[in-house]
This record gives C-alpha cells, structure tokens and sequence, in this order.
C-alpha cells in the first residue's frame, strides 16, 4: 500500500493478537498495539519472498464462515464415521489438478482440504501443479474433486486474483 | 467467584461436554481406522471443535464472571493454523516411508512419480 504501512492486512491482524492477548481494550494497550503492528512488518518484511494481495477481502470473510460451517458438518461426518462399524470405508487416493498458483493460496487451499469432510490433503506434485489427497469415504473420486473446484478453489481464485 | 444464573450452568456444561466428547471421538478414532493414512483424519477434524466447545465454554464462564474474555480465541486461531499443516506433514511421511494402506483403498494417482522422493 504504502511504505508506513506495506502490509496492511499483516498489521490489522496483529493489532487485533495483541489485543486479545492483553484481553482487554484500554488506551495504553492499543497505542502500543499499533506501535507494534507498524514497527514488526516494516522489519519482516525483507524476510516475505511472496507478494499476496487480497483482492476481495468480504469474499475472504465469507469464505472463512463457510469453512467454519463445513468444519462442523465435517466433525460430525468423521463421527459418524468413527462409531460404525469398521470396514465399509472406502478409502482412496485422489489426485486434485490445481488451477490457482501462488503459495499463500494453494496453502490455504490444502489446509482448507484438510479441514473438510472426509479429505486430507497428503502432498503437494512437484511441478506444483497438484496436490495429492487422502479420501476417508468416497465412491466417486471426480465428484469430491468438482466439489472442491466449485466450492473453495472458485472462491480462491475470485480472493486472491491468481 | 460469583454464582451463575442456572441457565447459564446448562449452556456452559453443554459446551465443554460437547468438546470433550469429540475429542474423545476423536482418539478412539485413532483406535478403530483400519491404516495410518485414515487415522489422521480423526484427530484433525475432531480436536478442532472438540477444543473449539471447551474454549466456548470458556470464553461464556469468565466472560460472565470476570469481564469479557476473548483470548481463549487466540487457542482456536493457532489451532486453525497448525492442525492441517501437521496433519499434511504426517500425511507426507507416510506417504513417502510408503506405509502400508488397508486392501480396500483405491489408488487414482495417473502420475505417481510426482509425489515420490526417487529420482529415476
């Protein structure tokens, strides 16, 4: 953005941890928050190799709620799973052709894979063009990979542009 | 320590049992899937709203008591963070010492070469 503030989003963030590790909001503890999240991204800065920008960050703030609803159909999907009877799993090995590029992107979409019912993401191709899946429960490999196209890497990609 | 209305004592206890019990579900799924790759499912998915119930519990008890409290959040921001990314280097380890997956496990790789460490 600027050169006070290079990473605007970096600093809002960490104003917000320093407040709630002081868990409490007084004038003395946000000054000295905003101190920090000026002084700390000016100094990381040089250690960032990776440019991201946010292009819609209200996307951004749904997309976190969606996950957080899948996150809990997603432990209760596991549940159910667990407390069957064993063997009538079908476990499987997915490959997941990715269309955003970018590390913070595919970082959140792997993490994202983990977190969701029934997938966990076990390895990234080496071109980078993949990433390997682990399937709990699936009878269609394609469907659980248009799913994920459809419902996180399409919003992604709208997020971060890339 | 002051005394909570009664309602209160119901929605904090339902909380902190909800967390614990898929915690619990979540180790014992560590004891029943059939291989390691579908072990990790379990304590992934379930430590997060099993400590997502105990920190909302949490941040209801104190918040009526003492004042809004808020840095349990912090607990479940670190989960979010580190649970895939152990999970996924777990993931990796297995899959590279090639353990062992149960027979019913369907392999869909058409390019296996890139995910293994040999260089051939």
């Amino acid at each position: 953005m600027n050169k006070l503030v290079p990473a605007p989003w970096w600093s809002l963030f960490l104003l917000a941890f320093w407040l709630l590790l002081q868990n409490k909001v007084s004038v003395g503890a946000t000054l000295l928050g905003l101190v920090l999240a000026i002084i700390i991204p000016l100094y990381t800065l040089r250690a960032r190799d990776y440019r991201t920008t946010l292009h819609h960050p209200l996307l951004g703030v749904q997309y976190f709620f969606i996950l957080l609803g899948d996150i809990i159909v997603s432990n209760f999907n596991i549940a159910a799973i667990i407390l069957r009877p064993r063997k009538n799993i079908k476990p499987a090995l997915i490959e997941f052709p990715l269309a955003i590029s970018g590390s913070v992107p595919i970082t959140i979409l792997a993490s994202t894979i983990s977190l969701t019912p029934g997938t966990i993401s076990a390895e990234l191709g080496r071109d980078g063009r993949s990433i390997l899946i682990h399937a709990l429960n699936v009878d269609d490999p394609e469907a659980t990979i248009q799913q994920i196209k459809q419902r996180y890497e399409r919003r992604l990609k709208e997020i971060f542009q890339c | 320590m002051t005394d909570l209305p009664v309602w209160a004592d119901w929605v904090i206890s339902f909380f902190i049992i909800l967390g614990a019990s898929f915690a619990f579900i979540g180790s014992l799924g560590l004891l029943r899937l059939p291989d390691f790759m579908a072990r990790l499912h379990a304590p992934t998915k379930n430590t997060t709203l099993g400590v997502g119930g105990v920190i909302i519990g949490s941040i209801l008890y104190f918040s009526m008591t003492d004042g809004l409290s808020l840095h349990e959040l912090l607990i479940a921001i670190f989960l979010f963070l580190t649970a895939p990314i152990s999970a996924h280097l777990l993931a990796k380890a297995g899959l590279h010492l090639e353990l062992e997956l149960s027979e019913n496990t369907r392999d869909f790789r058409t390019k296996p070469e890139q995910y293994s460490d040999k260089d051939d």
